[in-house]
């Protein structure tokens, strides 16, 4: 019966119930000390509650009755509760009427249970009470657990050697603090407090220099943050390519069946050539315990264990396999070069990439594999022979050359692997934390810039199968990344496709102050902490058409730009002026007009080519964007407030005159 | 880049020939696969910077836009000619002797590590050797699976290896896969970029 009561009561209270679980998060809350303490004397007495009444145990000592309660409420068919929730509240009696099958139960100790009901809501009140003042005495406590250190006291850290421990409890605490800020800080202090604090931390725990764990604050929520550089100090798998070009594809398959079932090597021996076979045994009996990396990739094996060196097996030495990263596949797959195509890869060395695309070829076609670096030159071409690939010609140029080298035009495919600042591959270079700087990470960006332009010169939109050109870093930093790619889609006629990887996070469409094109979101990045491989970031661009009208129409754009600089100036002029003399409300259709009369005469003094004037015209219009748009926005509502508007003008004026020196850079 | 001259050729072909013998018909006259071209072409042989490459002709073609010093390697490299004129297989032409060899020898698994280090095959590591084989002769070196290690010069003839004592030389080391890593000390092995 009480259970069936207790149904009853379940679907018509689920507030209330709400209210009763909540109070019992909140107990938990509570050291666990207590818990433990209690938890004995709460089982037992629960157990004897079911048989009678609790009445006389709620004068007893608050603790334990408590935790009666919270059984009773987790046991969810305790008669008190039950009688409790139909008697106690009038309304639901009502609503429960004549359909309630406890009407004549209730009747008979119907005096007894208000009393009883009455007693357990006093209680409850009391319990809540108890509860929210712990609450806040743990919140108290817990802040009080941690602080931010004060600049005395790093100071005083400073003399002595870091306590690496204390700086880890540090760290978490400012995670665990930042990751719920609102209750959790501290009054009085930022959270860039917290998040200076943080940087300074880590950079001193894991050895990253400022500029670089800076930025990667900036990416990553704190959590994944501390998910990533946790990843960065563990190596990621070895991972080995069956070459197909030496190798079918099937002794990859073989060998993983070899390790999960022996009993079967019989019939597959049988099966595959001797070759292959006697591989798939050989790399076996050496102790090497292979798995297939994943299901996108047919040739991907990874070794969790091995007896030998792997890179020195008469199997590796004849050029079976390649070891290789797990991202290396990914440009590559990308690409997803044809056969008989002209392929070319600009930054070959040591050949992983380039072993890959002609194993996709079945050496057929031709491969340009370009090396800037003579001193790689060799490893490149040793591994090439190694791993049979003979449809290469191995070239020592800097990238920026190749068009006038290969002709423009003149190829089907390219593969980009830009040289970066390698902050994706930590794991294998640690010495990226301290050496890189903000200067690098431009030099690099400048560099894979001028690449990207090069690699797009040299494809020609009008092939059969091709057209495309991949780009890839193994670097995670958007200026490296996503800013190029957008760049080169202002200069050249190349949209962003889909790179063929259905795995990966989505590029940057928008990162702090930087927005790019949307189809950014076709590009993919990779990360330690996610995917178990290097930082790594691939794009895939088609080529539409052999013209470089973009490069003209950005020309064009950038003489708007030009010309309407001095104009803004000039107009800014203006407006002050009649600000000061008229303070005039519709001023913005009337300055410009006059701006523009000031500048055109202004302009003849200066010289002007009929074309800019004729740009210029088109952004008086407002038809231009670019500089255009914002100017235009702000100019809307001039009416609005005169103040706040001379700030405006003042603001833009300072801005063009800190632009003009940039952009004269940039023109020439 | 320029062909041969007529006293590298035969000084090539005589090298070649002595792996090969007459299977070295194929090596000149077989269709290559390589290059842009619809058709198949031939191959061909090429001097660059005293190493002799042997190299589709489709891809002769393409690579005449690259200027002589900053070309590395085109196709497959063969050999090279020493100062004193003489001519080399390197290690790189392996596969295209492998595919062709005439004589051949196959390696105990306990040996072929010992061969991999540039050592001299004994009688005691042969597993099985290909009949009428002259001293002198150039022999292809595999492993017991078939994987090419290397290839070296007969010293016995097959017939004399059957009463030789196990540590008697059989062939003389000339170049091993293993090589590639010995040679090459700033060869990134195991991790790029």
């Amino acid at each position: 019966m009480a259970a069936n009561k207790n149904k009853g009561a379940k679907s018509k209270n689920p507030p209330l119930k709400k209210k009763l679980r909540n109070h019992l998060f909140t107990e938990k809350k509570r050291p666990t000390k207590k818990d433990e303490v209690f938890d004995d004397v709460s089982d037992g007495q629960s157990e004897e509650e079911q048989l009678e009444e609790a009445e006389d145990l709620l004068d007893g000592d608050e603790q334990v009755s408590d935790f009666d309660d919270a059984s009773d409420i987790s046991d969810d068919d305790d008669a008190p509760l039950a009688d409790d929730f139909l008697q106690g509240s009038d309304d639901e009696d009502e609503d429960r009427g004549s359909g309630s099958t406890s009407g004549s139960g209730s009747d008979s100790d119907g005096t007894d249970i208000e009393e009883k009901s009455r007693a357990i809501d006093e209680q409850r009140e009391r319990e809540e009470e108890d509860a929210q003042a712990e609450m806040q005495l743990n919140i108290k406590e817990e802040s009080d657990e941690f602080r931010l250190p004060t600049k005395e006291e790093l100071e005083a850290e400073q003399q002595r050697p870091p306590d690496l421990a204390n700086l880890q409890m540090r760290i978490k605490d400012i995670v665990r603090v930042l990751s719920n800020f609102k209750e959790l800080r501290q009054e009085g202090n930022t959270r860039k407090d917290y998040v200076d604090q943080l940087k300074m931390d880590l950079g001193s725990y894991y050895g990253y220099n400022e500029f670089l764990i800076g930025v990667l604050v900036d990416m990553f929520p704190v959590v994944e943050l501390m998910e990533l550089i946790e990843a960065f100090e563990k190596p990621r798998p070895t991972c080995i390519r069956a070459n197909t070009l030496r190798v079918n594809i099937h002794f990859s398959v073989a060998v993983f069946d070899l390790c999960i079932f022996r009993s079967t090597i019989a019939i597959i021996s049988f099966e595959m050539q001797t070759r292959r076979r006697d591989l798939a045994d050989t790399l076996s009996k050496r102790g090497v315990e292979l798995d297939q990396l994943s299901k996108w990739s047919k040739v991907g094996l990874v070794v969790y264990n091995s007896h030998v060196p792997i890179g020195a097996t008469p199997e590796y030495l004849a050029g079976f396999y390649y070891i290789q990263g797990a991202s290396s596949f990914l440009p590559v797959m990308a690409l997803a070069p044809q056969e008989k195509e002209r392929v070319v890869d600009m930054a070959a060395a040591p050949g992983g990439k380039t072993t890959y695309v002609a194993a996709l070829m079945k050496n057929s076609g031709l491969i340009f594999a370009n090396e800037m670096k003579e001193t790689r030159l060799k490893s490149l071409t040793a591994n090439l022979h190694r791993m049979g690939v003979t449809n290469t010609i191995v070239c020592n140029y800097d990238g920026r050359e190749l068009p006038k080298v290969l002709g423009q035009n003149s190829v089907d495919r390219v593969l980009l692997d830009a040289p970066c600042s390698g902050t994706g591959v930590i794991t294998k270079d640690p010495s990226v934390k301290t050496s890189k700087s903000l200067d690098d990470i431009q030099k690099c960006a400048h560099l894979q810039k001028q690449l990207i332009l090069a690699a797009i010169d040299m494809v020609d939109a009008n092939s059969k199968t091709g057209g495309y050109i991949v780009y890839s870093t193994c670097s995670m930093m958007v200026p490296e990344n996503e800013a190029v790619i957008d760049y080169a889609l202002k200069k050249r006629d190349v949209k962003v496709v889909p790179c063929g990887l259905d795995f990966g996070c989505p590029g940057y469409i928008r990162f702090r102050e930087h927005r790019f094109h949307t189809s950014l979101e076709n590009t993919r990045r990779f990360y330690p902490h996610v995917h178990n491989m290097d930082g790594f970031f691939v794009a895939k661009l088609k080529k539409m058409s052999n013209t470089k009208k973009n490069l003209v129409s950005s020309d064009g754009s950038e003489t708007v730009e030009q010309t309407q600089r001095p104009e803004e100036i000039h107009s800014d002029e203006d407006n002050k002026k009649e600000l000061e003399q008229q303070k005039i409300k519709k001023q913005s259709p009337k300055g410009k007009k006059k701006s523009l009369k000031a500048k055109g005469l202004s302009g003849n003094g200066k010289v002007e080519s009929p074309a800019t004037l004729k740009n210029r015209d088109r952004s008086e219009n407002g038809k231009v964007e670019l500089a255009a748009t914002s100017k235009k926005r702000k100019r809307k509502f001039p009416s609005k407030e005169e103040i706040s508007k001379a700030r405006e003008e003042k603001r833009k004026a300072m801005r063009g005159q800190k632009k003009q020196p940039k952009e004269d850079k940039t023109g020439i | 880049m320029r062909p041969l001259d007529e006293k590298e050729t035969t000084a090539v072909f005589e090298k070649i020939f002595k792996f090969t013998g007459n299977n070295l018909k194929n090596i000149v006259e077989n269709p290559s696969h390589e290059g842009p071209d619809k058709e198949p072409g031939r191959y061909c042989f090429r001097l660059h910077k005293n190493k002799v490459y042997y190299v589709s002709d489709s891809l002769v073609k393409r690579a005449t836009n690259v200027a002589r010093t900053k070309l590395a390697s085109i196709g497959t490299c063969v050999g090279r000619f020493t100062h004193g004129g003489n001519f080399h297989l390197t290690i790189e032409c392996l596969n295209l002797l492998a595919a062709n060899a005439k004589h051949k020898v196959w390696l105990k698994p306990t040996s072929e590590m010992s061969f991999l280090y540039a050592n001299h095959v004994l009688k005691g590591g042969l597993g099985r050797i290909t009949e009428s084989i002259a001293p002198g002769d150039g022999v292809v070196v595999f492993s017991m699976s078939d994987l090419p290690l290397g290839f070296g010069v007969a010293a016995k003839s097959t017939q004399d290896c059957r009463k030789l004592d196990p540590n008697a030389i059989v062939v003389l080391h000339q170049a091993d896969i293993g090589e590639y890593l010995r040679m090459e000390n700033q060869h990134e092995q195991i991790i790029e970029e």
